[in-house]
């Protein structure tokens, strides 16, 4: 049986000119789990993403896929579905066209027909009209279905819910939650901190391009005193050191998890 | 039944190799053929019905169709069409393919975040930006002649060493704007540098070699000369339509020079040599900064 897919990355750091965005980094995205990645405006988010997705190469440290070193490789992200924020697609295109674009690029076809597709994306209004014309939700569902209809083991979602009706984040909050019963290892960035505290297990916080918090979200709320998620990290950015309870319910992440807060 | 081979009907997409778990470093196997084929179709698609590239083309007919009304003939409206190609192809090609670059940035980054190689991928984006100009070119000087009826075998060289000359530059110049935009994230000054190539090689580099001969007119210049001019590939351009209109009140300094040193088929290939040369430098040096840059 194959070992469970994780990706991670290991002790990276990336400067952009003189500016260091990321420092000594790791991080690991274990398989059935929600990883939350937390941070304000320019702590590194958005890299690491890129990182993972091979979209920005580190000047230093590794990417790994089950264990492999990915770093450099193309063919790995056939086995990721990356969602990200507010999708600017080609404006003549419609839903259909991306959609058999995106098939023609992966190594093996989508896990649904078109059919299927629709119904579980809700795209039948608009699946054949100009991207252009439509809104940012249908926009936005037309990402969500790029990430998710080839099963990939990995999911990187940055903001997944943004310009998202209620009806439609909700569904779509639930098929994240689903795909984390599949067993994938699923990596979230959002703003939106109540959504984080309802989906996420773990919760990587990032400060000016290092890993403050790595750990499970319960963890960390015990240690700021059932806070909610919100302000537990206000806790922890406020705080120079704040020393977190072992959280003893959770196998460790690979190599890296700290149940201990570095602030 | 299969819920892949009903995908692969629905989705018109190939059947492919499943991906092995265990398999990382090597490709399951999308050629790298079909990945650009995919890019390109997907490129023109979306190209080819942007506004600017429709209004480009019909400026180009609407040129077309003035100077053979004032011509009396295709020769002679294509005559008149010389510096039109030679500022406006560039100009319209550089400074579309920078916009575009930047306007369809974030759709680029969702494809590189697919198992793509980033060569196959800038070579369907390439072509995909190339060809829906290319196509706007040729329709816009053909389509009226071809109306009129005035495409007959005597002119069909002239409008092919035309159609050649103008698809070269929007090869080489596409090449150039994507170059340009992998090389500067900032938009406005990609855009500025889009428009600085263009002048640059459009008209200051004329009048620089036009400096220089008349700086060093004592000195024997034709050979540096033939060097200048394979150092602009406007000017190349340039030579190898003035060899074929024989125009000597069309051309520029450059042109005249090599006019001189190389009339005839062996300066006619010699400048399409150069034409290919560059296509293939800017079109090289741009997926380089393509497969290395951080999106």
């Amino acid at each position: 049986m194959t070992a469970a897919p994780m990706l991670e990355v290991r002790r990276i750091s990336k400067s952009f000119g003189r500016t260091a965005v990321l420092r000594d980094v790791s991080v690991a995205l274990p398989a059935g789990c929600i990883t939350a990645v937390i941070g304000p405006n320019g702590s590194g988010k958005t890299t690491l993403n890129k990182i993972l997705l091979g979209l920005v190469r580190p000047n230093h440290g590794h990417v790994l896929l089950n264990h492999q070193q990915v770093t450099g490789s193309d063919t790995y992200r056939a086995r990721i579905g990356y969602m990200p924020q507010a999708p600017r697609f080609p404006e003549h295109l419609a839903a259909r066209d991306v959609l058999q674009l995106v098939s023609s690029l992966r190594p093996h076809a989508p896990h649904m027909t078109l059919e299927q597709l629709i119904d579980a994306f809700d795209l039948a209004s608009f699946v054949s009209r100009p991207l252009g014309v439509c809104s940012g939700g249908q926009r936005q569902r037309v990402n969500a279905a790029v990430a998710l209809i080839f099963e990939p083991d990995v999911l990187i979602l940055d903001e997944p819910t943004a310009g998202l009706d209620p009806v439609s984040s909700a569904s779509l909050k639930d098929r994240i939650i689903a795909e984390r019963a599949k067993g994938r290892a699923i990596l979230i960035t959002s703003h939106v901190l109540s959504e984080l505290e309802e989906l996420a297990d773990d919760i990587v916080f990032l400060l000016d391009g290092t890993v403050r918090y790595c750990g499970s979200q319960s963890a960390l709320r015990a240690s700021t005193g059932g806070l909610s998620l919100e302000r537990s990290i206000g806790a922890l950015m406020q705080s120079s050191s704040i020393a977190i309870a072992p959280d003893t319910h959770r196998t460790p992440l690979h190599g890296t998890r700290t149940d201990e807060a570095h602030v | 039944m299969n819920s892949d081979r009903v995908a692969d009907r629905v989705l018109s997409v190939p059947s492919r190799e499943t991906f092995s778990p265990g398999m990382i470093g090597a490709r399951p196997v999308t050629p790298h053929f079909t990945l650009i084929a995919a890019v390109l179709r997907a490129q023109v698609a979306e190209i080819a019905r942007n506004r600017w590239v429709l209004a480009y083309a019909l400026v180009l007919a609407v040129l077309t169709e003035a100077l053979y009304q004032l011509g009396g003939s295709a020769p002679r409206a294509l005559s008149g069409l010389l510096n039109v190609v030679l500022l406006l192809v560039p100009l319209v090609t550089t400074v579309f393919g920078v916009v575009y670059w930047h306007t369809s940035r974030e759709f680029t980054e969702l494809l590189l975040a697919q198992p793509v190689p980033r060569r196959a991928l800038w070579c369907g984006l390439y072509l995909g930006l190339a060809t829906p100009l290319v196509a706007a070119f040729a329709l816009g000087i053909t389509l009226p002649l071809v109306l009129h009826r005035a495409v007959t075998p005597d002119v069909l060289p002239l409008l092919l060493s035309y159609l050649l000359a103008g698809s070269a530059l929007t090869l080489s110049f596409a090449a150039i704007a994507m170059w340009i935009g992998a090389a500067q994230d900032d938009r406005l000054k990609a855009l500025g540098l889009a428009l600085a190539v263009w002048f640059i090689t459009t008209v200051v580099y004329d009048g620089l070699v036009i400096w220089l001969a008349t700086a060093y007119s004592d000195w024997p210049l034709e050979k540096p000369m033939l060097g200048f001019m394979f150092a602009n590939p406007v000017d190349l351009a340039r030579t190898g339509l003035m060899l074929r209109l024989d125009s000597a009140a069309l051309m520029g300094y450059t042109g005249a020079v090599l006019s001189n040193v190389l009339g005839g088929p062996r300066g006619l290939f010699l400048s399409s040599l150069g034409l290919v040369f560059w296509i293939v430098l800017p079109a090289i040096a741009a997926a380089r900064a393509f497969a290395r840059k951080d999106f």
